[in-house]
């Protein structure tokens, strides 16, 4: 399924004006969002930059029906929400918005629970990869080497993979998706809405103030990441794993472009020597690897 | 008495003073593809198929994608007059 831009809603599920920094990538992500599912949507946002656009009263910056929910709370809340349609018969999707902060650490365990309930719900982490919202602190979604105001000299643990971990609870439908992708983007929120079950969408969204590079370049950067293999388009969908274009193409490490060229234009990973670069580039290929390795063993639907 | 806040404008302001620079459409350069539309995360610029581009000041915190998405180099960044 593709869709043609020109075809798209042009209700603003985004409304201007809002608290987002200038050039913030989660906002595409959440414009992409209410595009596909805005009139079906009932979102649970826990605390981060998202809640800040969304909760400022009286006024909100995102026109879709938002429930301000507390940190870890949020997969619970969505269940919550779609156990209530159910039995009263109501159509639509109960949606987590969160960040990378509440989902792989602060709300890691209500999120798994979520998961291995199979509870109805479209789980969306928007990975800017540190927690934003209160200055830049490293998160376990905090790629190695990145520097953060807890990490000054770059962070030592390698970043935690919190679309395959969900792939591994066995759920019906993981994906990751990418700001720079809208249309793959939309594709999997509307495939995601078509099942029914635990639903989780890892949406790469970089962060001008956070990752320190000149915010005209959020979707420049967020294209490079896939286009030198940082970050693997993938789907994970009733048991069947396969990569997404463009990241087919760069299963052939020689198509993929250096890993530099996404480094280089952020802040973060201005300390970075050659060595470290060649050790980032290893790593990411051991990424390719492993997930290549699901895809053969996971090959078909059941 | 919920506490409930609705969507509207201007929840944090007239933001469009954020900007240092400001977008400048060359509408004849502009091919209509709708990318810039499609990219801006403050949803200030507006597009119909047919009649290209129009962007709301008011709003726009000049973060410049934009003029960087734009395939054909229609968008230009000009500093803002005062700063
Ligand atoms: C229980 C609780 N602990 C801490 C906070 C403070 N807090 C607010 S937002 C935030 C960071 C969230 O990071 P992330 O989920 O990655 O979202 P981002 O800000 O990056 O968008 C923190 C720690 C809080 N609001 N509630
Ligand atoms: S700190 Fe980053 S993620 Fe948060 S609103 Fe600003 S640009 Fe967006
Ligand atoms: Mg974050």
């Amino acid at each position: 399924m593709s869709f043609r831009i020109d075809q798209l809603p042009k209700k603003k599920y985004v409304v201007p004006g809002n608290a987002a920094c200038a050039g913030c990538g989660m906002m595409i992500g959440l414009k992409i969002l209410g595009m596909a599912l805005g009139e079906e949507a009932v979102l649970s946002i826990p605390a981060s930059c998202a809640a800040v656009v969304q909760g400022l009263t009286p006024k909100s910056g995102v026109a879709m029906p938002i429930l301000n929910v507390p940190f870890a709370s949020a997969a619970a809340v969505a269940t919550g929400i779609a156990e209530a349609y159910r039995m009263l018969g109501v159509k639509g999707h109960a949606v987590v918005w969160a960040g990378d902060g509440g989902t792989a650490d602060i709300g890691f365990g209500t999120v798994s629970g979520a998961a291995e309930r199979n509870s109805n719900i479209i789980y969306v982490m928007y990975d800017n990869e540190a927690y934003m919202n209160t200055g830049i602190q490293r998160s376990s979604s905090t790629p190695r080497a990145a520097w953060t105001t807890t990490t000054p000299t770059g962070k030592h643990e390698r970043k935690k993979d919190v679309a395959l971990l969900m792939a591994m609870h066995g759920v019906p439908y993981v994906a990751t998706a990418s700001i720079a992708y809208p249309q793959d983007f939309y594709r999997k929120l509307k495939r995601a809405s078509e099942i029914q079950g635990f639903k989780f969408i890892h949406l790469h969204a970089p962060c001008p103030p956070g990752w320190r590079y000149d915010p005209a370049k959020t979707v420049e950067i967020a294209k490079l990441a896939v286009e030198t293999g940082a970050w693997i388009l993938w789907e994970y969908d009733n048991g069947q794993l396969k990569l997404n274009p463009p990241s087919t193409v760069y299963v052939d490490r020689a198509k993929r472009k250096p890993l530099k060229e996404y480094l280089k234009l952020q802040g973060r990973f201005a300390h970075l020597t050659d060595n470290d670069v060649k050790m980032l580039e290893e790593e990411i290929e051991a990424k390719w690897q492993t997930v290549l390795a699901l895809a053969k063993a996971f090959p078909q639907r059941l | 008495m919920l506490p409930l806040s609705r969507p509207a404008p201007a929840s944090a302001g007239m933001t469009g003073t954020w900007r240092t620079y400001k977008p400048v459409v060359n509408l004849q350069k502009c091919i209509d593809c709708g990318l810039c539309w499609l990219y801006c995360p403050e949803s200030v610029i507006d597009w119909e198929k047919g009649y290209k581009i129009q962007i709301d000041y008011t709003y726009c915190k000049g973060c410049g994608i934009c003029a960087d998405v734009c395939p054909v180099k229609a968008i230009n960044m000009t500093p803002e007059e005062g700063i």
